[in-house]
Protein backbone atom coordinates (compact mmCIF):
# COMPACT_ATOMS: atom_id res chain seq x y z
CA UNK A 1 0.00 0.00 0.00
CA UNK A 2 3.17 2.37 0.91
CA UNK A 3 4.66 1.79 -2.55
CA UNK A 4 2.20 3.35 -4.01
CA UNK A 5 1.58 6.13 -2.12
CA UNK A 6 2.25 9.65 -3.41
CA UNK A 7 3.71 12.26 -0.09
CA UNK A 8 2.28 15.59 0.29
CA UNK A 9 5.46 17.48 1.29
CA UNK A 10 5.76 21.15 1.81
CA UNK A 11 9.39 22.62 1.46
CA UNK A 12 9.97 25.87 3.29
CA UNK A 13 13.19 26.87 1.67
CA UNK A 14 15.49 29.77 2.48
CA UNK A 15 15.64 32.03 -0.55
CA UNK A 16 19.56 32.70 -0.27
CA UNK A 17 20.32 28.90 -0.61
CA UNK A 18 17.66 26.02 -0.70
CA UNK A 19 15.31 27.96 -2.89
CA UNK A 20 18.66 28.64 -5.30
CA UNK A 21 19.88 25.13 -5.36
CA UNK A 22 15.98 24.24 -6.04
CA UNK A 23 16.41 26.64 -8.84
CA UNK A 24 19.64 24.83 -10.06
CA UNK A 25 18.32 21.77 -10.32
CA UNK A 26 15.48 22.96 -12.17
CA UNK A 27 17.81 25.13 -14.56
CA UNK A 28 20.87 21.81 -14.64
CA UNK A 29 17.51 20.14 -15.73
CA UNK A 30 17.74 17.14 -12.70
CA UNK A 31 14.97 14.20 -12.28
CA UNK A 32 13.78 14.17 -8.64
CA UNK A 33 11.02 13.83 -6.70
CA UNK A 34 8.24 16.38 -7.52
CA UNK A 35 6.32 15.74 -4.17
CA UNK A 36 7.80 18.84 -2.25
CA UNK A 37 5.48 22.12 -2.57
CA UNK A 38 8.27 24.66 -2.04
CA UNK A 39 7.34 27.36 -0.27
CA UNK A 40 10.07 30.35 -0.18
CA UNK A 41 11.16 32.23 2.81
CA UNK A 42 13.07 34.82 3.10
CA UNK A 43 15.24 32.99 6.10
CA UNK A 44 14.63 29.56 7.60
CA UNK A 45 14.64 31.35 10.42
CA UNK A 46 11.19 33.10 9.61
CA UNK A 47 9.72 29.38 9.35
CA UNK A 48 7.21 29.96 12.42
CA UNK A 49 6.41 26.25 13.95
CA UNK A 50 2.60 27.60 13.51
CA UNK A 51 3.37 27.27 9.79
CA UNK A 52 4.68 23.83 10.24
CA UNK A 53 2.19 22.40 12.35
CA UNK A 54 -0.42 24.70 10.03
CA UNK A 55 0.97 22.34 6.92
CA UNK A 56 0.42 19.05 9.40
CA UNK A 57 -3.14 19.60 10.03
CA UNK A 58 -3.68 20.72 6.27
CA UNK A 59 -2.76 17.71 4.34
CA UNK A 60 1.24 17.48 4.33
CA UNK A 61 2.66 14.22 5.47
CA UNK A 62 6.30 15.82 5.81
CA UNK A 63 7.67 19.02 6.02
CA UNK A 64 11.25 19.54 4.86
CA UNK A 65 13.11 22.88 5.87
CA UNK A 66 15.86 24.28 3.60
CA UNK A 67 18.17 26.88 5.12
CA UNK A 68 22.34 28.09 4.67
CA UNK A 69 25.09 25.78 6.39
CA UNK A 70 26.00 27.11 9.78
CA UNK A 71 27.71 30.17 9.61
CA UNK A 72 26.49 31.32 6.23
CA UNK A 73 22.68 32.59 6.93
CA UNK A 74 22.18 36.16 5.53
CA UNK A 75 20.50 36.85 8.74
CA UNK A 76 23.33 35.60 10.86
CA UNK A 77 21.27 33.47 13.36
CA UNK A 78 18.33 32.25 11.60
CA UNK A 79 19.12 29.26 10.90
CA UNK A 80 20.32 28.22 14.03
CA UNK A 81 16.85 29.63 15.57
CA UNK A 82 15.69 26.87 12.53
CA UNK A 83 17.95 24.15 14.82
CA UNK A 84 16.46 24.86 18.22
CA UNK A 85 13.06 24.83 17.11
CA UNK A 86 12.89 22.08 14.85
CA UNK A 87 14.68 20.26 18.11
CA UNK A 88 12.00 21.09 19.68
CA UNK A 89 9.03 20.36 17.83
CA UNK A 90 10.69 16.89 16.74
CA UNK A 91 10.37 16.45 20.03
CA UNK A 92 7.04 17.53 20.64
CA UNK A 93 5.40 15.77 17.97
CA UNK A 94 5.32 12.23 18.73
CA UNK A 95 3.18 13.52 21.76
CA UNK A 96 0.52 14.91 18.91
CA UNK A 97 0.97 10.97 17.44
CA UNK A 98 3.25 12.34 14.36
CA UNK A 99 6.30 10.82 13.94
CA UNK A 100 9.56 13.09 14.03
CA UNK A 101 11.21 11.96 11.10
CA UNK A 102 8.29 13.73 9.31
CA UNK A 103 9.91 17.19 9.94
CA UNK A 104 13.25 17.51 8.37
CA UNK A 105 16.04 20.44 8.68
CA UNK A 106 18.78 20.46 5.58
CA UNK A 107 21.09 22.94 5.13
CA UNK A 108 21.84 23.30 1.40
CA UNK A 109 23.55 25.92 -0.29
CA UNK A 110 23.50 27.78 -3.71
CA UNK A 111 25.28 26.19 -5.15
CA UNK A 112 24.61 22.59 -4.11
CA UNK A 113 21.34 21.14 -6.87
CA UNK A 114 22.58 17.84 -6.63
CA UNK A 115 22.42 17.67 -2.62
CA UNK A 116 18.98 19.11 -2.85
CA UNK A 117 17.86 16.30 -5.46
CA UNK A 118 19.19 13.66 -3.30
CA UNK A 119 17.63 15.32 -0.06
CA UNK A 120 14.32 15.28 -1.92
CA UNK A 121 14.45 12.22 -3.42
CA UNK A 122 15.55 10.25 -0.04
CA UNK A 123 13.13 12.26 2.01
CA UNK A 124 10.37 11.54 0.13
CA UNK A 125 11.18 7.80 0.27
CA UNK A 126 11.22 7.70 3.89
CA UNK A 127 7.85 9.36 4.03
CA UNK A 128 6.63 6.91 1.66
CA UNK A 129 8.00 4.40 3.58
CA UNK A 130 6.41 5.94 7.16
CA UNK A 131 3.16 6.11 4.87
CA UNK A 132 0.28 8.79 4.89
CA UNK A 133 0.13 11.25 8.10
CA UNK A 134 -3.85 12.00 7.35
CA UNK A 135 -6.85 9.04 7.02
CA UNK A 136 -8.11 10.65 4.24
CA UNK A 137 -5.59 9.86 1.93
CA UNK A 138 -5.60 6.13 3.02
CA UNK A 139 -9.02 5.17 2.52
CA UNK A 140 -9.95 5.03 -0.95
CA UNK A 141 -6.72 2.83 -1.34
CA UNK A 142 -8.06 0.94 0.70
CA UNK A 143 -11.54 0.34 -1.08
CA UNK A 144 -9.49 -0.55 -3.93
CA UNK A 145 -7.77 -2.80 -2.35
CA UNK A 146 -11.00 -4.16 -0.94
CA UNK B 1 -37.12 47.79 33.38
CA UNK B 2 -36.93 44.31 34.18
CA UNK B 3 -33.68 42.96 35.06
CA UNK B 4 -31.34 40.97 32.12
CA UNK B 5 -31.54 37.10 32.80
CA UNK B 6 -27.96 35.65 33.07
CA UNK B 7 -27.29 32.03 33.23
CA UNK B 8 -23.88 30.56 34.29
CA UNK B 9 -23.12 26.73 33.60
CA UNK B 10 -20.30 24.43 34.21
CA UNK B 11 -18.98 21.51 31.78
CA UNK B 12 -15.82 20.02 32.05
CA UNK B 13 -14.13 21.83 34.54
CA UNK B 14 -12.13 21.69 37.65
CA UNK B 15 -14.81 24.03 39.88
CA UNK B 16 -12.33 27.06 40.25
CA UNK B 17 -14.74 29.33 37.69
CA UNK B 18 -17.59 29.28 39.75
CA UNK B 19 -15.64 29.56 42.84
CA UNK B 20 -13.68 32.68 41.31
CA UNK B 21 -17.48 33.62 40.57
CA UNK B 22 -18.35 33.15 44.29
CA UNK B 23 -14.68 35.41 44.45
CA UNK B 24 -16.47 38.55 43.00
CA UNK B 25 -16.67 39.06 47.21
CA UNK B 26 -19.02 42.13 47.82
CA UNK B 27 -18.94 43.12 44.22
CA UNK B 28 -21.37 40.00 43.55
CA UNK B 29 -23.92 41.50 45.16
CA UNK B 30 -23.89 44.47 42.89
CA UNK B 31 -23.76 41.91 40.36
CA UNK B 32 -27.31 40.22 41.85
CA UNK B 33 -28.76 43.73 42.18
CA UNK B 34 -28.47 44.51 38.58
CA UNK B 35 -28.69 41.24 37.55
CA UNK B 36 -31.45 38.20 37.54
CA UNK B 37 -29.98 35.03 38.18
CA UNK B 38 -32.11 32.88 36.19
CA UNK B 39 -29.48 29.27 36.44
CA UNK B 40 -26.35 28.96 38.25
CA UNK B 41 -26.19 24.48 39.06
CA UNK B 42 -23.53 25.39 41.78
CA UNK B 43 -25.49 27.47 43.77
CA UNK B 44 -29.37 27.99 43.18
CA UNK B 45 -32.17 24.92 42.32
CA UNK B 46 -33.17 25.86 39.03
CA UNK B 47 -33.53 22.80 36.61
CA UNK B 48 -32.80 21.95 32.73
CA UNK B 49 -36.43 22.07 32.10
CA UNK B 50 -36.51 25.91 33.73
CA UNK B 51 -34.47 26.99 30.90
CA UNK B 52 -36.15 24.74 28.43
CA UNK B 53 -39.20 26.30 29.48
CA UNK B 54 -38.14 29.91 28.76
CA UNK B 55 -38.18 31.79 25.62
CA UNK B 56 -35.20 31.66 23.05
CA UNK B 57 -33.43 34.49 23.57
CA UNK B 58 -35.23 35.13 27.34
CA UNK B 59 -31.70 34.62 29.11
CA UNK B 60 -29.51 37.87 28.04
CA UNK B 61 -26.16 36.37 28.54
CA UNK B 62 -24.54 32.79 29.38
CA UNK B 63 -21.76 32.41 31.11
CA UNK B 64 -20.06 28.92 30.21
CA UNK B 65 -17.40 27.48 31.82
CA UNK B 66 -15.66 23.93 31.07
CA UNK B 67 -14.58 21.93 28.17
CA UNK B 68 -17.02 19.81 25.96
CA UNK B 69 -15.79 16.02 27.15
CA UNK B 70 -19.51 14.88 26.90
CA UNK B 71 -23.17 14.83 25.02
CA UNK B 72 -24.74 16.27 27.75
CA UNK B 73 -22.26 19.20 27.92
CA UNK B 74 -22.93 19.99 24.16
CA UNK B 75 -26.67 19.59 24.62
CA UNK B 76 -26.96 21.57 27.55
CA UNK B 77 -24.19 24.32 25.95
CA UNK B 78 -26.77 23.91 22.37
CA UNK B 79 -29.63 24.85 25.18
CA UNK B 80 -28.39 27.68 26.54
CA UNK B 81 -27.57 29.52 22.82
CA UNK B 82 -31.24 29.14 21.78
CA UNK B 83 -32.19 30.49 25.01
CA UNK B 84 -29.22 33.46 25.80
CA UNK B 85 -28.77 36.91 23.15
CA UNK B 86 -25.28 36.48 24.32
CA UNK B 87 -22.88 33.23 25.04
CA UNK B 88 -19.08 34.14 26.83
CA UNK B 89 -16.76 31.04 27.33
CA UNK B 90 -15.61 31.45 30.68
CA UNK B 91 -12.47 30.56 31.47
CA UNK B 92 -9.11 28.51 30.05
CA UNK B 93 -11.56 25.52 29.48
CA UNK B 94 -14.56 26.97 27.34
CA UNK B 95 -12.16 29.40 25.68
CA UNK B 96 -9.15 26.88 24.63
CA UNK B 97 -9.87 23.29 26.12
CA UNK B 98 -7.77 24.05 29.25
CA UNK B 99 -6.35 21.26 32.11
CA UNK B 100 -9.12 18.34 30.46
CA UNK B 101 -8.06 19.59 27.18
CA UNK B 102 -4.75 17.61 27.90
CA UNK B 103 -6.59 14.54 27.86
CA UNK B 104 -6.51 14.96 23.83
CA UNK B 105 -2.90 13.87 24.00
CA UNK B 106 -4.26 10.12 24.34
CA UNK B 107 -7.35 8.57 23.76
CA UNK B 108 -10.79 7.49 24.94
CA UNK B 109 -9.67 3.99 25.48
CA UNK B 110 -6.58 4.65 26.98
CA UNK B 111 -8.33 6.72 29.65
CA UNK B 112 -11.35 4.07 29.93
CA UNK B 113 -8.69 1.94 30.57
CA UNK B 114 -7.35 3.50 33.08
CA UNK B 115 -9.82 4.32 35.16
CA UNK B 116 -11.77 1.40 35.54
CA UNK B 117 -9.47 -1.50 34.92
CA UNK B 118 -5.56 -0.26 35.50
CA UNK B 119 -5.86 2.87 38.19
CA UNK B 120 -4.08 0.99 41.46
CA UNK B 121 -7.25 1.55 43.52
CA UNK B 122 -9.97 0.50 41.20
CA UNK B 123 -10.73 -3.50 41.80
CA UNK B 124 -13.20 -4.42 38.74
CA UNK B 125 -12.92 -7.74 38.41
CA UNK B 126 -15.86 -8.26 35.45
CA UNK B 127 -14.28 -5.27 33.61
CA UNK B 128 -17.39 -3.30 33.94
CA UNK B 129 -17.64 -0.06 31.88
CA UNK B 130 -20.19 2.74 31.83
CA UNK B 131 -22.79 2.38 28.76
CA UNK B 132 -24.74 5.26 27.42
CA UNK B 133 -27.65 2.98 27.86
CA UNK B 134 -29.05 -0.12 29.97
CA UNK B 135 -32.32 -1.85 30.31
CA UNK B 136 -33.17 -2.60 33.91
CA UNK B 137 -36.37 -3.80 35.32
CA UNK B 138 -37.07 -0.11 36.27
CA UNK B 139 -36.60 1.30 33.52
CA UNK B 140 -33.83 2.43 30.74
CA UNK B 141 -30.84 4.30 32.00
CA UNK B 142 -28.79 6.82 30.13
CA UNK B 143 -25.62 8.21 30.86
CA UNK B 144 -23.84 11.07 28.71
CA UNK B 145 -21.43 9.66 25.70
CA UNK B 146 -18.20 10.00 26.38
CA UNK B 147 -16.58 11.71 23.24
CA UNK B 148 -13.16 10.40 21.97
CA UNK B 149 -11.69 13.89 22.57
CA UNK B 150 -12.10 17.46 24.05
CA UNK B 151 -13.33 19.89 22.50
CA UNK B 152 -13.88 24.00 22.99
CA UNK B 153 -17.18 25.99 23.67
CA UNK B 154 -16.82 27.40 19.91
CA UNK B 155 -16.36 24.20 18.68
CA UNK B 156 -20.03 23.11 19.48
CA UNK B 157 -21.83 26.33 19.60
CA UNK B 158 -21.47 29.65 18.26
CA UNK B 159 -19.39 31.94 20.95
CA UNK B 160 -19.84 35.90 21.49
CA UNK B 161 -17.00 36.56 23.42
CA UNK B 162 -14.15 35.04 25.67
CA UNK B 163 -12.97 35.39 29.20
CA UNK B 164 -9.67 34.04 29.01
CA UNK B 165 -7.98 32.62 32.88
CA UNK B 166 -8.03 29.76 34.84
CA UNK B 167 -9.56 31.20 36.29
CA UNK B 168 -10.60 34.42 34.99
CA UNK B 169 -9.48 37.09 37.87
CA UNK B 170 -12.56 39.24 39.45
CA UNK B 171 -11.21 42.20 37.80
CA UNK B 172 -11.83 40.99 34.21
CA UNK B 173 -15.06 39.38 35.10
CA UNK B 174 -16.10 42.87 36.47
CA UNK B 175 -15.20 44.42 33.54
CA UNK B 176 -17.01 42.27 31.55
CA UNK B 177 -20.01 42.21 33.23
CA UNK B 178 -20.21 46.44 33.18
CA UNK B 179 -18.88 46.22 29.23
CA UNK B 180 -22.10 43.84 28.73
CA UNK B 181 -24.43 46.08 30.91
CA UNK B 182 -23.55 48.99 29.77
CA UNK B 183 -24.26 47.46 26.40
CA UNK B 184 -20.20 48.65 25.60
CA UNK B 185 -18.89 45.69 23.87
CA UNK B 186 -16.52 45.15 21.57
CA UNK B 187 -16.49 43.48 18.09
CA UNK B 188 -18.04 40.33 18.36
CA UNK B 189 -15.24 37.41 18.71
CA UNK B 190 -12.99 39.24 21.28
CA UNK B 191 -11.21 38.29 23.88
CA UNK B 192 -12.16 40.42 27.10
CA UNK B 193 -8.82 41.22 28.57
CA UNK B 194 -6.35 43.11 27.22
CA UNK B 195 -3.87 42.53 23.80
CA UNK B 196 -0.77 43.03 24.96
CA UNK B 197 1.86 40.69 26.56
CA UNK B 198 1.85 39.75 30.06
CA UNK B 199 5.48 41.00 30.32
CA UNK B 200 4.06 44.68 29.88
CA UNK B 201 2.56 43.98 32.89
CA UNK B 202 4.65 42.23 35.20
CA UNK B 203 6.77 44.47 38.08
CA UNK B 204 9.82 42.20 37.06
CA UNK B 205 9.91 43.59 33.26
CA UNK B 206 12.44 46.28 33.98
CA UNK B 207 15.10 43.88 35.11
CA UNK B 208 14.17 41.95 31.36
CA UNK B 209 17.21 41.87 29.53
CA UNK B 210 16.78 43.45 25.82
CA UNK B 211 18.18 41.23 23.95
CA UNK B 212 17.26 37.79 26.04
CA UNK B 213 19.32 34.85 25.86
CA UNK B 214 19.69 31.48 27.97
CA UNK B 215 21.91 28.62 28.51
CA UNK B 216 19.52 26.79 30.71
CA UNK B 217 16.46 25.91 31.44
CA UNK B 218 15.05 25.06 35.69
CA UNK B 219 11.83 24.13 36.64
CA UNK B 220 10.78 26.11 39.84
CA UNK B 221 11.23 23.33 41.95
CA UNK B 222 14.88 23.18 41.25
CA UNK B 223 16.36 26.63 42.19
CA UNK B 224 15.53 29.10 44.73
CA UNK B 225 14.17 32.04 43.19
CA UNK B 226 15.47 35.12 42.98
CA UNK B 227 12.27 37.23 43.38
CA UNK B 228 14.14 40.63 41.83
CA UNK B 229 14.64 39.50 39.18
CA UNK B 230 12.70 38.42 35.17
CA UNK B 231 12.06 34.74 35.52
CA UNK B 232 12.90 33.92 32.25
CA UNK B 233 16.31 35.68 32.44
CA UNK B 234 16.80 33.36 35.54
CA UNK B 235 16.16 29.91 33.17
CA UNK B 236 12.91 29.30 34.78
CA UNK B 237 9.92 28.75 31.89
CA UNK B 238 7.86 31.49 32.04
CA UNK B 239 5.39 32.12 29.04
CA UNK B 240 4.67 35.64 29.62
CA UNK B 241 6.41 37.10 26.69
CA UNK B 242 3.61 34.75 24.66
CA UNK B 243 0.95 35.06 26.81
CA UNK B 244 -2.43 37.63 26.49
CA UNK B 245 -1.82 40.15 29.77
CA UNK B 246 -4.76 40.75 31.96
CA UNK B 247 -4.49 38.96 35.09
CA UNK B 248 -1.55 41.65 36.30
CA UNK B 249 1.08 38.86 36.37
CA UNK B 250 -0.32 37.46 39.82
CA UNK B 251 1.86 33.78 39.40
CA UNK B 252 5.01 36.20 39.11
CA UNK B 253 3.78 38.30 42.00
CA UNK B 254 3.34 34.83 43.73
CA UNK B 255 6.91 33.73 42.74
CA UNK B 256 6.07 31.21 40.08
CA UNK B 257 6.47 31.43 36.35
CA UNK B 258 3.56 31.89 33.93
CA UNK B 259 2.31 28.99 32.48
CA UNK B 260 0.03 30.88 30.20
CA UNK B 261 -3.61 30.44 31.31
CA UNK B 262 -4.66 33.45 29.33
CA UNK B 263 -4.13 32.27 26.13
CA UNK B 264 -1.86 33.54 22.62
CA UNK B 265 -2.16 36.85 22.27
CA UNK B 266 -4.55 38.55 19.14
CA UNK B 267 -2.33 37.48 15.85
CA UNK B 268 -1.67 34.23 17.21
CA UNK B 269 -3.36 31.01 16.04
CA UNK B 270 -1.86 27.90 18.23
CA UNK B 271 -0.51 28.92 21.31
CA UNK B 272 1.86 26.39 21.75
CA UNK B 273 3.56 26.60 18.48
CA UNK B 274 4.32 30.18 19.32
CA UNK B 275 5.48 29.42 22.71
CA UNK B 276 7.77 26.86 21.56
CA UNK B 277 9.21 28.71 18.93
CA UNK B 278 9.88 31.38 21.66
CA UNK B 279 11.61 29.41 24.11
CA UNK B 280 13.54 27.68 21.31
CA UNK B 281 14.91 31.14 20.25
CA UNK B 282 16.18 32.35 23.21
CA UNK B 283 18.42 29.27 23.98
CA UNK B 284 21.87 30.41 23.80
CA UNK B 285 23.37 28.04 21.74
CA UNK B 286 24.20 27.17 17.98
CA UNK B 287 25.54 23.24 19.53
CA UNK B 288 22.99 21.18 18.26
CA UNK B 289 24.08 18.97 21.14
CA UNK B 290 24.36 21.41 24.26
CA UNK B 291 20.67 22.49 22.55
CA UNK B 292 19.57 18.91 22.78
CA UNK B 293 20.86 19.27 26.55
CA UNK B 294 18.75 22.39 27.29
CA UNK B 295 15.76 20.73 26.70
CA UNK B 296 16.39 17.82 28.75
CA UNK B 297 14.44 20.42 30.65
CA UNK B 298 11.46 20.05 29.16
CA UNK B 299 10.47 16.15 29.51
CA UNK B 300 6.95 16.99 28.45
CA UNK B 301 6.67 19.81 25.25
CA UNK B 302 2.80 19.45 24.33
CA UNK B 303 2.21 19.69 28.56
CA UNK B 304 4.31 22.80 28.77
CA UNK B 305 3.60 25.19 25.72
CA UNK B 306 -0.25 24.00 25.08
CA UNK B 307 -0.93 23.18 29.03
CA UNK B 308 -4.59 25.08 28.26
CA UNK B 309 -4.62 24.94 24.78
CA UNK B 310 -4.85 21.65 23.39
CA UNK B 311 -8.32 21.31 21.75
CA UNK B 312 -8.03 24.54 20.30
CA UNK B 313 -4.40 23.77 18.73
CA UNK B 314 -3.72 23.31 15.11
CA UNK B 315 -3.13 19.68 15.87
CA UNK B 316 -6.39 19.35 18.22
CA UNK B 317 -4.72 16.26 19.76
CA UNK B 318 -3.09 13.41 19.39
CA UNK B 319 -3.78 11.91 15.33
CA UNK B 320 -4.97 8.65 15.16
CA UNK B 321 -2.98 5.89 12.70
CA UNK B 322 -3.55 6.82 9.30
S1 LIG C 1 9.12 36.67 31.35
FE1 LIG C 1 7.82 36.35 33.16
S2 LIG C 1 9.00 37.20 34.88
FE2 LIG C 1 9.94 38.00 33.00
S3 LIG C 1 8.90 39.95 32.65
FE3 LIG C 1 7.74 38.43 31.51
S4 LIG C 1 6.09 37.78 32.88
FE4 LIG C 1 7.65 38.84 34.13
S1 LIG D 1 0.61 34.66 35.30
FE1 LIG D 1 0.12 33.39 33.51
S2 LIG D 1 -0.59 31.42 34.37
FE2 LIG D 1 -0.65 32.97 36.04
S3 LIG D 1 -2.78 33.77 35.98
FE3 LIG D 1 -1.52 35.13 34.70
S4 LIG D 1 -1.74 34.30 32.62
FE4 LIG D 1 -2.42 32.71 34.03
S1 LIG E 1 19.19 33.36 5.16
FE1 LIG E 1 19.25 31.24 4.64
S2 LIG E 1 18.88 30.35 6.58
FE2 LIG E 1 18.91 32.47 7.11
Amino acid sequence: MSNNFNPSIVGFFCNWCTYLAADLAGTSRMKYAPNVRVVRTMCSGRVDPQMILWAFRHGADGVLIGGCHPGDCHYQEGNYKALRRSKLLRKMLPQFGIEPERLRLEWISASEGERLRDVVNEFTAEIRHLGPLHKKQAAPQMAVAA
Amino acid sequence: MAKPKVAFYWCARCGGCEESVVDLAEGVLKVVEAVDIVFWPVALDFKRSDVEAMADGEIAVAFINGAIRNSEQEAMAKLLRKKAGLVIAYGACAYQGGIPGLANLTDKEAILQYVYQQSPSTSNGNGTRPQPHLKVPEGDLELPEFYEAVKTLDQVIDVDYYLPGCPPTAKITFQAIEAILSGKLPEKGAVLAGDRALCYECDLNSTKPEKLLVTDLKRPHQVIIDREKCLLAQGILCLGPVTRGGCEAQCVKGGMPCTGCFGPLGRVRDYGGKALSAIASIVDSTDEKVVAKVFEALPDPAGTFYRYSVPASLLAGKRKAA
